[in-house]
C-alpha cells in the first residue's frame, strides 16, 4: 500500500525533470504527452512506491507537483492534509 | 485533485502563475523552499514583507502573497532598511539576485551588513545577469563565457559569503538549489536571528550561463551540484570561492550575535538623551 | 487634520532656511528622514538628527544618495511621512528614485538646496539651475510638484505645504531651495500646532478582500495601504494594473502614465501658488522665484521710481507650471522679464505659455551669487520700450 500520493498540475509544468530525477523512490517519469505549452509533464509510473515525502514538491521550480502522505484507516485511504 | 491543496499555494499569487522563469531555472525552487520555511517556522505572514530588486530573482516579489515590493535595480536593501526602521514590527526579507545585490547594490549590501540591519537577505546566485541576456556579473567564475565576455571572463569573482561575513553579517549560509531541505532550514533559522542574515543559493541559469558554457541544462546542473557540493558547516568563508566546474562548499558558515542597528540606536539615544528620548511611535500617519 | 504638537516648535525663532525646512518637516508630521551629507543642504538633516529622537522618529545617514532616496520610500510604505535632503550632485543621483516614487505613487518630499553646477560646480554658492532637472530628471513621462521658497519663513511654511501636497496627490514633491535661502538667517514664526493644517495619508478604508492598490475613485489618486496591515499588496516600478501587478501592454501603459500625469495637470490651477504685485496696470511683468525674487523686488521698485509700469509675479509653485496665469497676463502686458540663477530654464516655460502674445526677456546668471538689481532693471527698461 502506498504511503503517499503525488499530485501534478500539468499546465504549470515546464518539464525540467527535477522531480523525476530526485524522487527517492523513482515514482515518476516524464510523460510522452504534451501540456498546452508543449512541455512533457511528469506522470506517475510507480504509484505504490510513493512515500508522500514531497521532495518532488520542494524541487519543483514551477509549483506544479507535490506529494502528500496518505493515512491508512482500515482499507480506506485518507488524505493527510486536514 | 484541486491544485489549491499544494502546501505552498497560500504563499503564492496563484493568479499570476505560470511565472516567467525558464524551464530548469532554479529560482522557483528557492521560492518553494522559502514558502516551506515560512510554513515550518510559523511566521506571522501579516507582518512579513518581501523586497526585491531588478532581474530574474527580482521578480520573486511579484509572485509571493505578501506585502511585496519590486524596487529599483540594486536598491532592495536600502528600501528594506527604510521599511524595517519605520515599522520595526515587520519581518523584512530581501530576495534578489547576485548582480542586483553585489554589483549595482554592492555598496548597500556591505553597509547594511555593517550596520547589522535586521534583514533576511536571500541571494539567488546564478553567476550571471540573466534577465538582460547573460552578461558578466561580479560572481561570474573565471573563464566563463558570457555575452559581454565572449572570450571568457578574466575578472576575479566575489566570494559573497566571505564578503558579507567581513562586512558584519550575523548569519551566513550557502546552499544550492539541490539542497532544498537544508535551504528551507537555513531560511527558517535566519528568521530566528536578529540582525543581518545572508543566505546565498547557487542556482542554474540553463538558458544563458549553462548553455553558453556547455554545461548542460538545469537538470545537468542539479546533478553537478549534487556531485560536487561539499557540506562544510563553519568552513572559513575565505575557502568558499567558486569555480566553473569545481567543488562547491556549502553549509552554514557564520552564526554569531551582535546587537542589531535599532538596538544600538535606541541604547545610544537613551543614554545620551535620558528623559528627552522619545521612543518612535507606530508610524501610521493616517 | 491638525499638526501633532510634539513636532511643532511653536514660537518666534531666528534661524536659517535649512533649519526652518527641518522644522517644517517635523510640523508636517515627518518622522523619518534618510540623508547623505552634501553642502549646502546638510544642516536640514543635521537638525533633524538632533530633533527627531526627542519627538519619536528616525534619521538614518545612508551610504549615498541613491540609498537615501529609496530608503525614505521604504519608510513611507511602512507608514511614515518621510523625506530626504540634498543638493546638485546628490539630486542627480536621486533621479531614478524620483521616477520610482512617481510610478509607485509614493508620497514623499525631496529637498534640493540648489548650488552651482554642472558637476561639483560651486558647492557653497547659489544657483537655480536644477529647475528643469526637478521636472524632467527621471526618464519617462511623469509629473511632479515643485515649490520654491524665498525666505526662511517660507522654508517652514512651504515644507508643510510640500508634505500636504505629496499626501494629497501621492506624488514626490520637490522642494527647490537655493544656497542663499538655505543659509540666510531671519525671523521664523512657528504657530501653535492647532493652527497648522496637515494632510493625512490617503489610507484605504476598504477591507483586505476588496482592496485594489491602484484602483482610483474619480479623482485619479488611489488610496494606500501600508505593509503589515494584512493587505498583502504588491508594488512595482514596472507598468502595472489596478492590482499593482506588472502588465506591460500598451493599453495599460497608456492608462497608467496618462493618469500619473493628469492627476497633477488637472489640478494645476488649484496647486498653483504665486505672489503678485501691481499686475493691474503693468506693462512689463517680472517673473521670478526663490532668492532671485528678492533681488527682483529691488529692480521692480527702482523701475517704478522711474515711472515704468512694472508688475511682479513670483512663482511659489514652479511645477506644474502656472501656465494659465502667464497666458492670461500675456494678453494684456507687453513683456515678461525672467531673471533666474541659470542660463535660461523657467524663462522657456514663460515664453511657451505667452505663445508670442507678449515678448519674453531672460536675465540669465551662471550662479555663484545673486543678480545685481541693476542688471534686472536694465532688461526691464529694455522690455518697456
Amino acid at each position: 500500500m502506498a504511503k503517499g500520493r503525488v499530485s501534478i498540475v500539468v499546465e504549470r509544468c515546464k518539464a525540467c525533470g527535477f522531480c523525476v530525477e530526485f524522487c527517492p523512490t523513482k515514482v515518476l517519469a516524464l510523460s510522452s504527452a504534451f501540456n498546452s505549452k508543449g512541455y512533457h509533464p511528469p506522470h506517475v509510473v510507480h504509484p505504490e512506491k510513493c512515500s508522500g515525502c514531497d521532495l518532488c514538491g520542494m524541487y519543483c521550480p514551477d509549483f506544479a507537483i507535490y506529494g502528500t502522505k496518505v493515512k491508512t484507516v482500515g482499507a480506506q485511504e485518507v488524505d493527510d492534509e486536514s | 485533485m484541486s491544485d489549491l491543496t499544494n502546501p505552498v499555494e497560500p504563499f503564492l499569487r496563484s493568479d499570476r502563475m505560470p511565472h516567467i522563469w525558464c524551464p530548469g531555472c532554479g529560482i522557483g525552487t528557492t521560492v518553494n523552499c522559502f514558502a516551506r520555511a515560512l510554513i515550518e517556522s510559523k511566521i506571522d505572514l501579516e507582518h512579513l514583507a518581501l523586497v526585491s530588486g531588478i532581474g530574474c530573482t527580482g521578480r520573486v516579489a511579484g509572485y509571493v502573497k505578501l506585502d511585496s515590493f519590486h524596487t529599483t535595480h540594486g536598491r532592495a536593501i536600502p528600501f528594506a532598511t527604510g521599511l524595517k526602521l519605520a515599522n520595526p514590527k515587520l519581518n523584512v526579507v530581501v530576495y534578489s539576485g547576485d548582480g542586483d545585490l553585489s554589483a549595482i547594490g554592492g555598496n548597500h549590501l556591505i553597509h547594511a551588513a555593517r550596520r547589522n540591519i535586521d534583514l533576511k537577505v536571500i541571494c539567488v546566485n546564478n553567476l550571471i545577469y540573466a534577465m538582460t541576456g547573460g552578461q558578466t556579473a561580479p560572481t561570474t567564475p573565471g573563464h566563463a563565457i558570457t555575452s559581454t565576455s565572449p572570450y571568457g571572463t578574466c575578472e576575479p569573482a566575489f566570494n559573497l559569503p566571505h564578503l558579507v561575513e567581513a562586512a558584519g553579517a550575523v548569519y551566513v549560509a550557502r546552499w544550492t538549489t539541490f539542497h532544498v531541505r537544508q535551504l528551507a532550514r537555513s531560511i527558517a533559522e535566519a528568521f530566528q536571528k536578529k540582525g543581518f542574515s545572508f543566505i546565498e543559493v547557487i542556482s542554474p541559469c540553463p538558458t544563458l550561463y549553462q548553455r553558453r558554457n556547455k554545461l548542460g541544462d538545469g537538470l545537468d546542473t542539479m546533478k553537478y551540484y549534487k556531485e560536487k557540493s561539499k557540506v562544510r558547516h563553519g568552513a572559513p568563508t575565505s575557502e568558499a570561492g567558486l569555480t566553473m566546474t569545481g567543488e562547491i562548499v556549502v553549509g552554514k558558515f557564520v552564526d554569531r550575535d551582535r546587537p542589531d542597528y535599532q538596538t544600538l540606536v535606541r541604547a545610544q539615544l537613551a543614554e545620551s538623551l535620558g528623559d528627552r528620548f522619545v521612543e518612535q511611535a507606530e508610524m501610521v500617519c493616517s | 487634520m491638525k499638526a501633532d504638537p510634539r513636532g511643532v516648535l511653536t514660537g518666534v525663532h531666528f534661524i536659517d532656511g535649512d533649519h526652518a525646512c527641518c522644522e517644517g518637516a517635523l510640523a508636517a508630521g515627518a518622522r523619518f528622514a534618510a540623508g547623505y551629507p552634501i553642502t549646502p543642504s546638510t544642516e536640514v538633516v543635521e537638525r533633524f538628527a538632533s530633533r527627531v529622537p526627542t519627538v519619536g522618529g528616525t534619521f538614518i545617514q545612508m551610504e549615498d544618495e541613491l540609498a537615501a532616496s529609496i530608503t525614505l520610500q521604504g519608510a513611507v510604505w511602512g507608514g511614515a511621512k518621510a523625506f530626504t535632503v540634498t543638493s546638485g550632485p546628490g539630486f542627480s543621483l536621486m533621479m531614478e528614485h524620483i521616477g520610482y516614487a512617481a510610478m509607485t505613487e509614493t508620497p514623499c518630499v525631496f529637498v534640493d538646496v540648489q548650488r552651482g553646477g554642472p558637476s561639483t560646480g560651486l558647492p557653497t554658492l547659489p544657483a537655480q539651475a536644477d529647475m528643469m532637472q526637478a521636472r524632467w530628471g527621471s526618464h519617462g513621462d511623469y509629473e511632479i510638484i515643485a515649490l520654491c521658497p524665498n525666505s526662511p519663513q517660507e522654508c517652514f511654511d512651504l515644507t508643510i505645504k510640500a508634505f500636504n501636497l505629496a499626501e494629497e496627490f501621492r506624488v514626490p514633491v520637490m522642494f527647490m531651495m537655493d544656497e542663499v535661502v538655505g543659509h540666510m538667517t531671519e525671523k521664523v514664526v512657528i504657530p501653535p500646532a492647532d493652527q497648522i493644517e496637515v494632510t493625512p495619508r490617503r489610507h484605504t478604508r476598504k477591507s483586505v478582500d476588496n482592496y485594489l492598490p491602484y484602483e482610483t475613485n474619480g479623482d485619479m489618486v488611489p488610496d494606500m495601504a501600508h505593509a503589515g496591515e494584512g493587505y498583502k499588496f504588491h508594488v512595482t516600478g514596472l507598468t502595472h494594473d489596478e492590482h499593482g501587478y506588472p502588465n506591460m501592454t500598451p493599453p495599460v501603459q497608456d492608462k497608467l502614465v496618462r493618469r500619473l500625469q493628469n492627476k497633477i495637470r488637472a489640478a494645476a490651477d488649484r496647486i498653483a501658488m504665486f505672489e503678485e504685485q501691481n499686475l493691474g496696470d503693468a506693462e512689463v511683468v517680472v517673473v521670478s522665484y526663490g532668492i532671485t525674487s528678492r533681488v527682483a523686488q529691488r529692480a521692480i521698485d527702482l523701475a517704478r521710481q522711474k515711472g515704468l509700469k512694472v508688475g511682479k509675479l513670483r512663482l511659489i509653485t514652479a511645477w506644474p507650471f502656472p501656465e494659465n496665469k502667464i497666458r492670461e497676463l500675456s494678453l494684456k502686458v507687453k513683456a515678461f522679464v525672467v531673471p533666474e540663477l541659470n542660463l535660461g530654464q523657467m524663462v522657456h516655460e514663460v515664453e511657451r505659455a505667452a505663445a508670442g502674445k507678449a515678448k519674453t526677456f531672460a536675465v540669465s546668471h551662471a550662479g555663484g551669487s545673486v543678480h545685481h538689481p541693476e542688471d534686472i532693471l536694465k532688461v526691464i527698461v529694455e522690455a518697456s520700450r
